[in-house]
């Protein structure tokens, strides 16, 4: 058994608390907003200088001055605030936004992220990526455990150039949740079905088994029908 | 009486010169200044470098600017946002230069430059690829690099609202480089969805200080849009 992408969304906002700054990336990250429970106060940042980013706006309701960094038109919750370039980055750079949820090509055991540039990609494009990396204390990794390939994404080096050295403090897959830590990769949990072994058979970075480690506990609705390959 | 409204885009734009750098500003469309970017490519100016978050799309506005050939070197973060095929098929070619830099790092250079500063220490892209050539410091026990202030001899925006003594109001999300970009060129005008008199825009709602503003140009928007922004939704 594996988890869906809003599986993985699902169980990355679980971890959020309450009063928290997060930025969402493109991607996976970008549908954890969706699983903020009511009544929880969570602020979603969009580098282009929104805090407090509600939902999508519904069709009809577009405010053509009002996007994310995604170029899509979004709406503000009550509290929110807008701001220039400089202020929203202080934010990130400055270490005020608490966490970043963010979409990697590669992981390493160390904490090395690439994310950036894609092998064979005509025009790199870096947007905030590096700040973000950087900047924010707790950088959370959202992706599928290996590619379309089954080829793993969690490695001991990366191949791709970095975004950032030594940035990731948690990663979220459709198969486990693992920590970084100074001592290497530690497995927290497994997806439903799984088990320690076999996470490790699709990771090439050497993890350990955390004496608590447990099977997640979430709904069957984010189960996916198909093991992943 | 100080007077810094222009009637036209075209007046706007009549001093680019060749060579010329310019911090364009906006992100998306919001504080993307549309109709000067169109005066502009009419205008003629070219072996332009543009500092721009990303690098426009298809045939109008940057995308034009880049399509006509008028742009030598862009500097921006975002160059791979999708829509770019002008951008893209003149990087390939090697018809057009890039300078490319994080995005909160363009945002501090330009604010550097407003601000006086020859520059700062960051780490953001210390270790990594964008780091070559660039002076590193170690910093209460961190890498940093040298990022050096951008400078530019023309800035062009968009704001909601303009008065005659150049003072700006944004709305949303229009804020973004507009307001570093302006404290950042040596000539800077506005274009403003609305021109209002002196006195128009609240003290405590003026986000650019007319003392960075050189001229003002009115371009009205869709009436859709001015129904939208005035009554809300």
């Amino acid at each position: 058994m594996s988890l869906t992408r809003d599986g993985i969304a699902y169980r990355v906002a679980c971890d959020l608390p309450e009063g928290s700054y997060v930025n969402l990336g493109i991607g996976i990250p970008t549908l954890v907003s969706g699983y903020i429970p009511a009544g929880k106060d969570v602020f979603f940042h969009s580098e282009n200088g929104l805090l407090g980013m509600g939902p999508l706006a519904a069709p009809g309701h577009e405010d053509p001055d009002l996007i994310n960094a995604g170029k899509q038109y979004v709406t503000l919750n009550p509290g929110a605030s807008v701001f220039d370039h400089p202020t929203s980055f202080s934010m990130i750079r400055g270490g005020h936004v608490n966490y970043a949820v963010l979409g990697a090509l590669e992981v390493a055991a160390n904490g090395d992220m690439a994310n950036w540039r894609t092998p064979g990609e005509k025009v790199p494009g870096v947007g905030g990526a590096m700040d973000l990396a950087f900047g924010v204390q707790n950088v959370l990794v959202t992706m599928m455990h290996a590619t379309n390939k089954g080829k793993p994404k969690i490695l001991n080096k990366c191949s791709l150039p970095l975004t950032a050295p030594h940035c990731v403090k948690r990663i979220y897959t459709d198969l486990a949740v693992i920590d970084v830590t100074p001592e290497g990769l530690v497995l927290r949990e497994f997806a439903p079905g799984l088990d320690p072994q076999t996470v490790q058979s699709r990771t090439e970075a050497p993890l350990r088994v955390a004496a608590d480690c447990r099977e997640m506990n979430i709904p069957a609705k984010f189960h996916a029908a198909q093991p992943a390959a | 009486m100080v007077d810094k409204t222009l009637g036209t885009c075209k007046e706007a734009v009549a001093s680019v010169f060749d060579g010329a750098t310019i911090l364009l500003g906006g992100f998306g469309d919001p504080g993307l200044p549309g109709q000067i970017l169109e005066a502009l490519r009419l205008q003629g100016a070219t072996n332009l470098t543009v500092v721009h978050n990303g690098s426009g799309g298809g045939t109008h506005s940057l995308g034009g600017l880049i399509h006509d050939g008028k742009v030598r070197k862009l500097i921006a973060s975002f160059p791979s946002n999708p829509g770019n095929q002008s951008f893209q098929e003149k990087y390939l070619n090697g018809e057009i230069e890039l300078e490319l830099v994080p995005q909160g790092t363009l945002a501090e250079r330009i604010r550097a430059a407003g601000a006086g500063l020859g520059g700062f220490f960051t780490p953001t892209g210390a270790g990594t690829d964008l780091a070559a050539g660039k002076e590193s410091r170690v910093i209460d026990g961190r890498e940093m690099i040298f990022e050096k202030a951008l400078h530019a001899d023309f800035a062009f925006v968009r704001a909601h609202k303009g008065d005659r003594l150049g003072n700006l109001n944004y709305r949303m999300a229009m804020r973004n480089f507009n307001v570093p970009m302006c404290t950042a060129a040596k000539f800077v005008v506005a274009e403003v969805d609305q021109l209002v008199p002196v006195g128009g825009i609240d003290p405590e709602d003026v986000h650019t200080p007319g003392i960075f503003v050189d001229h003002v140009v009115e371009v009205v928007r869709h009436p859709e849009y001015l129904k939208i922004t005035t009554e809300g939704r």
